[in-house]
């Protein structure tokens, strides 16, 4: 998918995280910042990468301030922001295709 | 050296007689040489002590650099005193190279993290530390490693020399001219002053900051006069509504409520359970919430409690009015409800905190007691629990009575969720032991129940009544099935705090953090 603008999913309440994906220059660009980043911030960069490579996400910015999402939370906020950021989150979301 | 619960204490710590932590009642028997403080004469009557500001209290006791002061944390957060003390030592009098023993500090402080930058404060003793000087001990900017000890564990130290105290200051709600000090009756009320006591008694001197002067004699008196140097009189020694909170409300939080039924549950299957048993609880939602449904139980049995200890709050203050438990002796007072009642309601009186937990005297409240009730922030496997550094690594709790509750008690019932955030509370390894696994003896979480294996007795009394248990292995897999294994924290050498276990030993250490980088 290709990033048309920015756009941001989540919040940055406890248990959630605020992802913003901007278009990028020419592969991914990752800023992560956690509340959990000790314990977490490998596992928060490795669950990102995976979710924009499983989108085919080639190109893009990515910011997460995360405050101690699940795994499943970041997946979810991170594929909200993607489809967003080309206006595809009003209708005809994959889902059970890319999103499962 | 490695200590009993498998701690690597690095080998300078272990000088002057120091140990590593060899297990729970190691020093049973042994013979402690107390202290004596060098004290000054009044002999010739003092008409009143009052003195003009602090700055003039302290050039009257020989404040100088390199002193200890000590001081008390009944305040809590609305606490006023720590700060202008030691603004007057450093900025009026220009004192530097100053040590803090305080029972407790918190975000109230957050000014004495300036001071420690700029190396005017050298060393922190302390049960409680938090926000900002949590941060900068944490990264290192102490130029000692802070010492932490539980409530019981200062007074040993104070009483064995350990610390020695140069100035001691009472924050007294109301004191006479001459420094007979009450927690009640002015305008900044604490109830109990019981952590004041030992200083107060083992200083060299002794400081009273008021706000609210009281004729003389101010009785019965919880710091009295004949220890007191100096009485200073200021505008005001704290805010009052972040000193006691309105009424501690029980939590409707359905969580805390089924765990808090859960704790009851475990507490009336076992034989210390009958009329007459002791009890404390802290004051966090669930173990809060266990007042209520004891409650429930005490009524079924038609039992009542004997007596109850701790840190007090209004709901134990109404079982008391209520008659259904017989004392309430009381260190500290945590809301309004319970700060009212102290020396006023039948039943309820003050104690200091060597009578409450001093491990090396001849017997604390705490080892009378049946039950105690605990939160924590992580447990892990081996039962060690956390209650000082976060997940983090960085310095944001405090140990107060928990150690000493724990060894003291029959029966020690930690309760906690099971996950908070992404946290796993029950985990592999805890961050750093606060209290040791061999002085825990049940877990309550909102996923299961677990026993320490080394009760075997009380896993017995749950079975009987029926109460299912899992290991506390599964528990931990459970956490990490749905928050994920965390990574392990990547330390420096350099050490920012040492855990002192209540026997004096060591029990573990707190390293600066290495912050962790994705870019690598």
């Amino acid at each position: 998918m290709v990033i048309n603008h920015s756009a941001t999913a989540g919040t940055l309440e406890s248990s959630d995280a605020l992802i913003t994906v901007e278009p990028g220059e020419g592969g991914i660009a990752l800023d992560v910042t956690s509340s959990v980043m000790n314990q977490y911030g490998r596992q928060i960069k490795a669950t990102v990468l995976d979710t924009l490579e499983r989108l085919d996400v080639k190109d893009a910015k990515v910011t997460v301030v995360d405050k101690g999402a699940l795994d499943c939370t970041l997946k979810a906020r991170v594929e909200c922001a993607v489809f967003r950021s080309c206006d595809q989150s009003a209708a005809n979301i994959p889902w059970g295709g890319v999103i499962k | 050296m490695k200590n009993a619960v498998g701690r690597e204490i690095p080998d300078f710590l272990l000088k002057d007689g120091k140990e590593v932590y060899q297990g729970k009642n190691y020093m049973d028997g042994k013979y402690l040489k107390k202290a004596s403080p060098c004290t000054r004469r009044y002999e010739k009557p003092q008409e009143s002590k009052i003195v003009e500001s602090i700055a003039d209290a302290l050039r009257q006791v020989g404040a100088k650099s390199g002193m200890t002061f000590s001081f008390h944390h009944h305040l809590r957060n609305g606490d006023y005193v720590v700060n202008m003390v030691m603004k007057s030592a450093i900025e009026e009098l220009g004192l530097d190279d100053l040590t803090i023993a305080a029972t407790s500090l918190g975000d109230a402080h957050d000014p004495i993290a300036d001071y420690i930058e700029q190396g005017k404060v050298v060393g922190i003793q302390t049960s409680g530390i938090r926000g900002r000087m949590g941060e900068v001990v944490s990264a290192g900017k102490l130029k000692t490693p802070a010492i932490i000890r539980s409530h019981g564990g200062r007074p040993r130290a104070i009483e064995a020399g350990e610390v020695h105290i140069d100035i001691a200051v009472v924050a007294a709600p109301t004191s006479d001219c001459v420094g007979n000090c009450r927690g009640i009756g002015g305008k900044s009320n604490c109830g109990s002053l019981g952590y004041a006591m030992t200083d107060a008694k083992y200083a060299d001197h002794v400081i009273v900051v008021t706000d609210c002067l009281v004729d003389f004699p101010n009785m019965p008196a919880s710091v009295e006069a004949i220890d007191v140097d100096a009485v200073v009189v200021v505008d005001s020694i704290g805010d009052p509504r972040k000193i006691a909170s309105a009424a501690a409300r029980i939590s409707q939080n359905p969580r805390d409520l089924m765990m808090a039924e859960n704790v009851a549950k475990v507490i009336a299957s076992t034989p210390w359970f009958k009329e007459g048993f002791s009890f404390q609880t802290g004051v966090g939602g669930p173990s809060l919430a266990a007042n209520l449904f004891l409650e429930k139980y005490m009524d079924e049995r038609g039992i009542k409690m004997g007596w109850a200890i701790g840190g007090i709050c209004g709901p134990m203050v109404e079982l008391l009015k209520k008659g259904k438990v017989g004392k309430v002796i009381d260190v500290q007072d945590f809301d309004l409800d319970a700060v009212n009642s102290i020396n006023q309601t039948p039943g309820h009186y003050e104690m200091s905190a060597s009578q409450y937990a001093n491990p090396a005297n001849k017997g604390a409240f705490v080892n009378k007691l049946d039950f105690v009730v605990l939160a924590a922030l992580e447990i892990d496997t081996g039962f060690n629990v956390n209650v000082l550094t976060g997940s983090d690594g960085v310095l944001r709790g405090a140990p107060g009575g928990h150690p000493d509750t724990a060894a003291g008690s029959k029966c020690c019932i930690i309760v906690t969720p099971l996950v908070r955030g992404r946290m796993a509370t029950v985990c592999e390894h805890v961050v750093t032991v606060t209290t040791p696994g061999d002085c825990v003896d049940v877990l309550v979480t909102d996923y299961g129940i677990a026993v320490n294996p080394l009760r075997p007795d009380l896993i017995e009394c749950l079975d009987n009544a029926g109460i299912p248990h899992v290991t506390i292995e599964e528990l931990k897999e459970k956490a990490y099935s749905i928050v994920g294994r965390p990574d392990d924290l990547e330390w420096e050498d350099n050490v920012v705090a040492v855990l002192e276990a209540r026997d004096g030993t060591i029990l573990d250490v707190v390293r600066k953090i290495k912050p962790l980088s994705l870019n690598d």
